[in-house]
């Protein structure tokens, strides 16, 4: 039933996906601190002849650039083998997790095929997750070890003793899902967050699993080494474990970082925020013909009000850049106002008379059902991911021994706390 | 497709564990340990296991060689300092009686099973809830004796490393 071209979809759009979220990622960081520290932050960088800076995030293609050019410097005294194979190693493990999260709601299409955008669909879903992302530590591990070098081997020794302590207090919050869904499949916990109290409030993990939800968050920033607990890296005060790492070596790394967090987030989303449910509206109702077409009108309504709406804003400001700017940045008003503003509403405009008062076919109602399903969960992992920004530009370092007593004195007693009253309310029937 | 699997992480299995006695530098000797348990964990979920090969990786790899991975880390002895072992004949002769007739009896099993007469494992077979069901129900007792070995362990660690309670 699931011919090659399917197969590659199911695999390929997540991995696209993670690879593609890094330099929103880092345009997310810089913009967010230098709002938080209120600068402007990188907008020098423009592609020539159109003049785009896109606020920033033509930056990151001038950093692609530098990495890539950067001279490949081995120092003479590491361990050969294991330092070149440990930022490998460790960019391999954050992307293949990924690869259980279920990014759409399985879309029915003609003839009986299906297909939903999951890479790996395991009955062990979350285990499977947590068993991947144990390995990480080894990355850490052997890029301290193989550098040779004092600092690095402390500095990956306090990583990946964070990282070890930290994947407990983790587990412990997933068991609490568990034993709520009765499942450890990914799919079938976001199924089960469609249901809603009283048809008002969504079931979601978080409500039935808060504290779980903290103590997973909480993990979560530990696992990926970011603040408040970053002394793994913290890059200008403590030497961390990638002191001898330099140009794309460095970079993997830095990847590797980023993609974890867009995957804890999507995880976050996954299992505490109802993943690809949109609240209220099951992907089985928009899968409906009538009803994808009301969603799909509305959308393409929205679009060409919004897109016209970006336009004008932009073009105003167009008319402010064509007095400051001699060379092609002058333009880029008019261009951004083109590609954001009139653009899709343009598209969208072109599109509506296309559905207006008709309705859809099957296929393409259950495309939009993965489509809007999609949309839900990008939109609530671009959040945690924003989460993610806004805490390091916005809390201090923790001191390491605070860290490791967070960690084994509070969130673990927490974890085993919440199991337990998790099992009690189960047994009660009240979830 | 099964069996390819089956001989590709056989092999790696293999030849993890043979890094693991052959090398001298204690973290190769660890790292193919690594290797062979993740391909052990791949092992169980072509026999149709797989929580049990999510466990594997999860606890051997991810944490127990973790563990072994700090101490030499810490110990960090440097190449030059590692002694020469030297394998005294009797030694030789020791393993040689004991890993012989296990192999052996291994061999002679492995010969004397008749596959074909096996019946093919049901539905939901090594699936969390599955190994969950037999674990907390037909071997309770000696989950609960396990779980009372684990302790004792534990605190016979605390006994050594803190000596004044």
């Amino acid at each position: 039933m699931d011919g090659f071209g399917w197969l590659l979809l199911k695999a390929g759009i997540p991995w696209f996906l993670l690879l593609n979220m890094l330099p929103v990622m880092i345009f997310l960081e810089r913009k967010g601190s230098a709002l938080i520290g209120d600068r402007v932050g990188p907008n020098r960088t423009f592609i020539p002849g159109i003049g785009l800076r896109l606020a920033g995030l033509v930056q990151n293609f001038a950093d692609v650039v530098k990495l890539l050019t950067k001279e490949e410097f081995i120092p003479n005294h590491v361990s050969r083998r294991a330092y070149l194979l440990a930022p490998m190693f460790a960019l391999f493990v954050a992307l293949i997790v990924g690869a259980v999260v279920p990014y759409t709601p399985v879309m029915h299409f003609s003839e009986g095929r299906e297909l939903q955008i999951q890479a790996l669909d395991s009955n062990l879903g979350l285990l499977l997750l947590l068993a991947v992302s144990s390995l990480g530590v080894y990355a850490v591990t052997m890029a301290g070890w193989a550098s040779n070098n004092k600092y690095s081997l402390m500095g990956g020794l306090r990583a990946s003793a964070q990282m070890v302590s930290y994947e407990l207090s983790m587990g412990l919050a997933v068991v609490g899902l568990f034993m709520v869904y009765g499942s450890t499949t990914l799919d079938e916990m976001v199924v089960a967050q469609g249901d809603a109290w009283l048809g008002i409030i969504p079931k979601w993990g978080v409500l039935l699993q808060p504290i779980g939800f903290v103590l997973f968050l909480l993990a979560g920033f530990a696992e990926t080494n970011r603040t408040p607990f970053d002394m793994a890296e913290g890059e200008s005060e403590i030497v961390g474990f990638h002191v001898e790492y330099g140009g794309m070596k460095f970079a993997l790394f830095f990847m590797a970082e980023y993609v974890h967090m867009v995957v804890v987030a999507l995880v976050t989303a996954t299992c505490y925020f109802g993943g690809y449910q949109v609240p209220w509206i099951s992907p089985e109702k928009l899968a409906e013909p009538a009803c994808a077409t009301k969603v799909t009108v509305s959308i393409l309504l929205a679009i060409v009000l919004a897109g016209v709406l970006i336009g004008l804003r932009l073009l105003k400001w167009h008319q402010k850049n064509r007095r400051i700017w001699q060379d092609s940045r002058k333009r880029e008003g008019a261009v951004l106002a083109l590609l954001l503003g009139f653009g899709p509403a343009a598209l969208a405009a072109l599109l509506l008379p296309l559905v207006w008062g008709s309705t859809l076919g099957a296929n393409s109602a259950a495309l939009i059902a993965g489509l809007v399903g999609f949309a839900a969960l990008f939109a609530k992992t671009l959040f945690f991911c924003w989460l993610f920004v806004w805490v390091r530009w916005t809390l201090p370092r923790f001191r390491y021994d605070q860290l490791m007593g967070l960690g084994w004195k509070l969130l673990v007693p927490v974890g085993i706390a919440n199991i337990f009253i998790t099992g009690i309310l189960v047994k009660l029937g009240i979830w | 497709m099964e069996k390819t699997l089956f001989l590709i992480l056989s092999a790696v299995a293999i030849i993890g564990a043979l890094v693991t006695v052959t090398r001298k530098n204690p973290l190769g000797s660890a790292i193919g340990l690594i290797v062979t348990f993740v391909a052990l964990s791949g092992l169980y979920f072509t026999s149709d296991a797989p929580f049990v090969g999510a466990l594997q990786v999860l606890v051997y790899a991810g944490a127990i060689m973790v563990l072994v991975v700090f101490v030499i880390m810490l110990l960090n002895l440097p190449e030059g300092e590692l002694e020469e072992e030297k394998i005294p004949p009797r030694s030789w002769a020791l393993a040689f009686f004991s890993v012989v007739p296990l192999g052996f009896l291994c061999i002679a099993q492995i010969l004397s099973t008749k596959f074909e007469d096996k019946e093919p494992v049901g539905e939901g077979f090594g699936s969390v809830k599955a190994v969950g069901q037999l674990l907390f129900g037909d071997y309770l007792l000696q989950f609960e004796v396990v779980s009372l070995l684990l302790l004792v362990a534990i605190v016979g660690a605390i006994v050594m490393a803190k000596k004044r309670l």
